[in-house]
């Protein structure tokens, strides 16, 4: 061999080395150099002394000892790296510092301009908590998904035309909602306040995949991102409640009302900042924690499917009817929505490699006795819906109480196949994601239609 | 002959300590010093030693810099602090307390 030959798969050796050091948790990167540095040292003096550069590589790493052995005491010296943590900052001399740094500052920006956009209206006399609660329920999404969808822009560098389509559509948006004539404390009026946000979310997805929705896997982690981004939202809430009671406490400890402050300030302008605040996190954090949304599916999938299943034996032993009111059908759609939800969330964790396991057929069974109680339900309703006569609520309810029926439907299918053997999970992945805009189209709909067709009502 | 696992443990903070004490020095170097000093009869696997340096590090009792080795790779140099230096004079202290116990005894079981 010659020496060079004898040089390059030495160099060789040692990158398989680093690389097999590196998965290992408890040790560092800068563990790992130090490390390889050690076997260096220990190589060239074995080479100096004659022996070839593999020889030389296998005596210096059985020095080094077992690797399980020596993970386990940098486990030890440094237990705090078995919890993954989250570091905004990144390591110094990494060489994407500037880039992380310019992101802090561009999302501490948008995030004060979402705080702000919520104030603005107030400039022009509609105050919160005046009466003009109508204007900002209409206009919610309006104050934080442009500034969220200006972060995706800006991060995955999306192109002029993209970026005025996305305006365009927010514009459309904020002219609709405050263009038509509501009729004050009207069902179209809430319909809409519900409706937009979903409508919209489907904007600000286009800018998370970077413009090309139909292109590579982006759709499900857009999917990941909303349900990350919604359980980080709920703790950030949780904590924004304790930071504002301790505001209003503290300061009537000292015979000041700070209740003006809280309502009008620290409420409404942190829930606009949480938004952009919460989806940098998601952002920041995706590969270094454990997606959390997955692990509440996996909790909460066996639990829903008992209750379901429950609820059915109940229902055909007992013989009782749906007791058809006003919020059952609304009741219904939820349970729908988190049926959904729960299949959603298992299949974004899933490799759909991966042959069908058990708890596969409980999603089944879950899809199945959801289908078979809103069936049930919707039954019930449509033999007293002319008794209803149809109200803009009604007809929104059940409309969306079709869509996912379907869904869910096909996903039942799409299930049933797949555990027969028949067809892959990519199918229902497949069905899962190619039905996402449904539901904002569906919203948009809703937005658009309903207060012409029900006369603002 | 070889040194059972726990007295190599134990001795492991001292050794460290007292060479650090002559001078500025790293992990490599540490290990040949070590072999140098025992006259090669103790022997430590060579990884070990680092999580031993990053708990002194932890404790205080030494402290690290990246440098420059002669090759030009990036390598972590290591110093004993004031700290380091107490703990060194009280383990010391410590070990010749046990060094004179045994002594006492094995020289008595010499001469009786």
């Amino acid at each position: 061999m010659t020496v060079s030959a004898d040089r390059a798969s030495l160099e060789q050796q040692i990158a398989h080395w680093r690389e097999y050091l590196r998965r290992r948790r408890a040790i560092h990167g800068s563990d790992v150099e130090e490390l390889e540095g050690h076997l260096r040292d220990q190589v060239a003096v074995l080479t100096e002394a004659g022996l070839a550069g593999d020889e030389a590589f296998l005596i210096a790493v059985k020095r080094m000892g077992n690797l399980d052995a020596l993970s386990r005491e940098f486990a030890r010296v440094h237990s705090e790296r078995l919890w993954k943590q989250l570091v905004i900052t990144p390591e110094v001399g990494d060489q994407s510092e500037k880039g992380a740094r310019t992101e802090t500052l561009v999302v501490l920006v948008l995030a004060v301009v979402a705080a702000l956009a919520i104030k603005v209206p107030a400039l022009f006399g509609l105050q919160l908590g005046g009466g003009d609660e109508p204007f900002y329920a209409r206009n919610a999404s309006l104050f934080a998904f442009p500034p969220l969808t200006a972060y995706f822009a800006w991060k995955r560098g999306l192109n002029l035309v993209t970026c005025v389509w996305l305006a365009l559509a927010f514009a459309a948006a904020a002219v609709l909602a405050n263009a038509y004539p509501f009729e004050t404390g009207g069902d179209t009026h809430a319909l809409t306040a519900l409706h937009l946000p979903i409508a919209l979310w489907l904007v600000v997805g286009v800018a998370y995949v970077g413009g090309r929705w139909f292109a590579g896997g982006g759709r499900m982690d857009f999917v990941r991102f909303s349900g990350e981004l919604f359980i980080y939202y709920v703790l950030i809430a949780l904590g924004g409640g304790v930071l504002t009671g301790f505001t209003v406490m503290m300061f009537a400890a000292i015979g000041m009302n700070a209740e003006w402050l809280a309502q009008g300030w620290i409420v409404p302008c942190g829930a606009m900042g949480a938004v952009i605040v919460g989806a940098w996190l998601v952002e920041a954090k995706q590969s270094v924690i454990e997606n959390m949304a997955p692990v509440l599916t996996r909790l909460f999938t066996p639990l829903f499917t008992a209750v379901l299943l429950v609820f059915l034996a109940t229902m055909a032993w007992t013989g009782n009817p749906i007791d058809v009111k006003r919020e059952v059908l609304i009741a219904f759609d939820l349970l729908l929505v988190l049926v959904v939800g729960l299949v959603l969330y298992s299949a974004s964790a899933r490799d759909p490699e991966a042959p069908p396991d058990l708890f596969d057929r409980l999603q089944l069974l879950l899809v199945a006795s959801a289908v078979v109680v809103d069936a049930v339900a919707l039954a019930a309703i449509a033999a007293r819906i002319s008794e209803f006569g149809f109200t803009p609520n009604r007809v929104a309810a059940l409309g969306e109480n079709l869509i996912l029926l379907v869904n869910l439907a096909g996903s039942a299918w799409l299930y049933a196949r797949f555990l027969r053997g028949r067809g892959s999970f990519a199918a229902l992945e497949r069905w899962q994601i190619a039905y996402l805009p449904v539901y904002s189209v569906w919203a948009a709909f809703v937005v658009v239609v309903f207060p012409p067709v029900f006369g603002f009502r | 002959m070889e040194l059972g696992k726990d007295l190599v443990a134990a001795s492991a903070t001292p050794l460290v300590l007292a060479i650090l004490a002559e001078g500025d020095s790293y992990g490599y170097a540490i290990i040949k010093r070590v072999a140098e000093l025992s006259g090669g009869h103790l022997q430590w696997t060579d990884g070990m030693l680092y999580p031993v340096l990053h708990r002194l590090e932890r404790q205080g009792l030494v402290a690290a810099k990246w440098g420059a080795s002669e090759s030009g790779r990036r390598r972590k140099y290591y110093r004993i602090t004031r700290p380091g230096r107490a703990q060194l004079a009280a383990q010391q202290q410590q070990w010749q307390v046990v060094d004179n116990t045994l002594r006492g005894i094995w020289m008595q079981a010499c001469t009786a």
